[in-house]
């Protein structure tokens, strides 16, 4: 039980990343080599849905297993356990905003646009969260493979970030760059 | 533009009988004025309906589009019955729309100024007609004063709410209007049905320019009979007309529908026919988003009828009702350049193809205007007018198309000889723009049959 | 087009569109991509100006197109009748 809950934890952050990244890849509209746009799209999707099973799979087994002493408040609430409550109430509070992202996910058609988009920036913030709480929190988080692969990660996704706030992140950036300047002042502030 | 209108002519008389019909009551009308010279709105009996008074009418939406101001009216009519909305929130909404955007054009500032009670006259008669609670006029910053005044002076207008719009070319477009009473942004918006049916918080919402809501109130006053006296069976009533460019002053004309152009350009003391340096060159019929024309020949007409059934002439739409002048020697690729790049700047920048392709195009223009560029320029023209035309939520780039093609039709000899490197105009292009100096003009010099609400600037 | 006419219609949000071209990749018949990358009717398949922004698709395409309202990122598509 515990070690498969560690073992679902690393993998659902490896699946975390992976959907980051494909998630700002679709946002510069991209198609991924052979991979067209609409299927970066879907499998950004359905990586971060397979993400939330796994994470499913992390938590639960911690649940039922008495030497790890999480309760189902501690799920949701963070800070609150015994074990490392700081760097477990990382993973909780990434947990909130993993949910929170895959709701509004789930229903942006009835909820809008705006309210979709405000929400799942939270996704920059959930990602670190969950690299901290799978370092600090895990028995072998400062065991060298998982440093390793920590490390990697975080360079994956930086560079990724970077990338999205370069001036040349849109595919169509280039052409779109000659056109005039925004005009301001659209009626009341 | 703008400053102190006064209204010339019409001062006291009565509006069934006067020259002007919408300034019968004078300049700066008060609410006494205004019921000498129009009376009070007569009370109907049960068989009389607006709309179909307003059908028989033949009056058409003043605002640009030039439809036929009843379909709405029926459109609002038909979707308050079964609206739920409709018993909750008070029925439909009325929305006077007097945002000017267009920068040559001021005759609904001049409308709102001097006689802002026929504008509430009409709001009125409507909503008594449809049942609607809630009204609106939607106006710009300078003409706050005139029509707050004049909602406070009446007793009968405590419930119609005054709005500034802000000072924006697209801040006039339906949806933007609804937009901004909502949000407070007045941005186009991509509408999925008619404002008729769906507009204000889902309410079927009537709008209007002022102009159509003072026709609005003659129709109710003195019935379709009346309203068709004046104008021509396709373009019956009146309409307002600001007259700017190389003229004599700048002023707001009342002309009858169906007038012929080169007669209203006289009628504001413009020399028609004439050869030299004072001769009209074309004349921008409707504004940014009209369409340049020779004069000669033409009438103004928003229906078009049967063919030969107007007098002879061929039709042109008066869309917002501005007769920009071209003085020949002015260069008009030059003078179409700078609109476009001022439409461009224009762009609420929500639509893609409006927001990149709008600057292209005036790109574009302003190297045919400037005699720089090759042969190709003409066709670039034409692929970007056909990228952006119909793809915008708002028709801001369908009017800049129709400006720019009519531009390339107009001027076509010019288009030969700024390709060839030269312009033909015996001015430097860099000085084009409007030019309004000159003797304030005689009011009075209207021709038989034009009703000159001669405006000096 | 079969001759019956379109089985129905795309409606392109223009204020919403940022032209990320999922639609175009889903649609290539009856969508491809203008020189900013936003979605352009195929040429021939719109008979008016109005059509630009309610490009009409047949029946073969529907499901297709039903797929390019599902997946678009900026909720800019819509089915609209004929
Ligand atoms: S078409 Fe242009 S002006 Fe109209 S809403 Fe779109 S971006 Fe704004
Ligand atoms: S998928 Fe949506 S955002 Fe992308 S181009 Fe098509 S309509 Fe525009």
């Amino acid at each position: 039980m515990w070690a498969f809950g560690r073992v679902s934890g690393l993998v659902s952050m490896v699946l975390l990343t992976a959907s980051v990244l494909l998630g700002i890849l679709a946002r510069s509209g991209r198609p991924l080599l052979v991979i067209p746009r609409f299927s970066v799209t879907l499998l950004h999707r359905n990586i971060s849905l397979l993400a939330v099973v796994f994470l499913v799979l992390h938590v639960a087994p911690l649940l039922l297993d008495s030497y790890a002493r999480v309760n189902v408040v501690d799920v949701v609430v963070p800070f609150l356990g015994s074990y490392k409550p700081f760097w477990q109430g990382l993973g909780t509070v990434a947990l909130d905003l993993v949910a929170a992202v895959v709701l509004t996910g789930v229903f942006r058609h009835r909820l809008g646009p705006r309210t979709f988009r405000t929400v799942h920036w939270l996704s920059y913030a959930m990602w670190p969260l969950a690299l901290a709480h799978s370092v600090g929190n895990g028995t072998d988080g400062t065991s060298a493979p998982v440093v390793a692969a920590a490390v990697v990660l975080c360079v994956a996704v930086l560079a990724a970030a970077a990338w999205r706030m370069s001036a040349g992140f849109l595919e169509t950036a280039a052409v779109r760059r000659s056109g005039g300047n925004a005009r301001k002042g659209w009626g009341r502030p | 533009m703008s400053a102190d209108t006064a209204v010339a002519v019409g001062s006291g008389g009565n509006a069934r009988t006067a020259a002007s019909r919408l300034f019968a009551a004078g300049a700066n009308a008060g609410h006494a004025a205004h019921l000498a010279a129009y009376g009070a709105m007569p009370h109907r009996g049960r068989g009389w309906s607006l709309v179909q008074e307003l059908e028989a009418s033949g009056l058409t939406g003043r605002g640009g589009a030039g439809f036929p101001a009843w379909r709405k009216f029926a459109a609002a009519d038909l979707a308050r019955r079964p609206n739920r909305y409709a018993r909750r929130s008070g029925g439909p909404v009325l929305i006077a729309n007097g945002a000017e955007g267009e920068p040559l054009s001021f005759k609904d500032a001049t409308l709102l100024r001097n006689a802002p009670h026929l504008v509430i006259d009409g709001l009125l008669a409507a909503a008594q007609a449809l049942g609607a609670g809630s009204l609106f006029i939607y106006a710009g910053a300078d003409e706050q004063a005139a029509v707050g005044a004049a909602l406070a002076e009446r007793g009968d207008a405590g419930h119609i709410a005054l709005v500034e719009a802000p000072d924006a070319f697209v801040a006039g477009q339906a949806s933007a209007v609804v937009n901004f009473l909502e949000t407070g942004r007045a941005l186009p918006r991509d509408l999925a049905g008619r404002l008729a049916e769906s507009g204000l918080k889902g309410r079927p919402t009537l709008i209007h320019n002022v102009e159509t809501w003072a026709h609005i109130a003659l129709v109710a006053c003195y019935g379709a009979g009346w309203y068709r006296s004046a104008g021509t069976a396709e373009d019956p009533g009146t309409r307002l007309v600001s007259v700017t460019g190389d003229v004599p002053s700048e002023l707001v004309l009342e002309v009858p529908g169906g007038s012929v152009l080169e007669d209203v350009l006289s009628s504001a003391g413009v020399r028609v026919g004439g050869v030299g340096s004072d001769a009209v060159s074309a004349v921008l019929v409707g504004g940014y988003h009209g369409r340049w024309v020779r004069p000669a020949g033409m009438v103004l007409s928003a229906g078009v009828g049967a063919v030969g059934s107007v007098r002879s002439g061929v039709i042109v739409r008066p869309g917002a009702g501005v007769l920009h002048v071209l003085g020949a020697g002015r260069c008009g690729l030059a003078a179409t350049a700078g609109m476009v790049q001022y439409l461009a700047g224009e762009s609420a920048r929500q639509c893609g193809p409006c927001m990149f392709g709008l600057p292209a195009l005036a790109d574009v223009m302003t190297r045919l205007a400037a005699g720089t560029g090759g042969t190709g320029l003409v066709r670039e023209v034409e692929r970007l007018a056909a990228l952006v035309s119909g793809r915008g939520a708002c028709h801001h780039p369908d009017g800049t198309v129709q400006l720019i093609h009519s531009a390339l039709e107009t001027f076509a000899d010019d288009v030969r000889w700024h390709l060839a490197g030269q312009c033909n105009a015996d001015q430097d292009p860099a000085v084009q723009g409007v030019s309004g100096q000159g003797p304030a003009d005689p009011a009075g010099q209207g021709v038989a049959g034009q009703y000159p609400a001669g405006v000096a600037q | 087009m079969s001759p019956i006419g379109p089985a129905a219609r795309l409606h392109i949000d223009w204020t919403r569109c940022d032209g990320r071209g999922l639609c175009a990749e889903l649609l290539p018949e009856a969508l491809t991509r203008d020189d900013w990358g936003y979605p352009l009717a195929a040429p021939g398949r719109v008979r008016s100006g109005a059509d630009k922004s309610n490009v009409p698709v047949t029946g073969a395409e529907l499901a297709a197109a039903m797929d390019a309202v599902k997946l678009c990122p900026l909720l800019a598509l819509r089915i609209t009748r004929p």
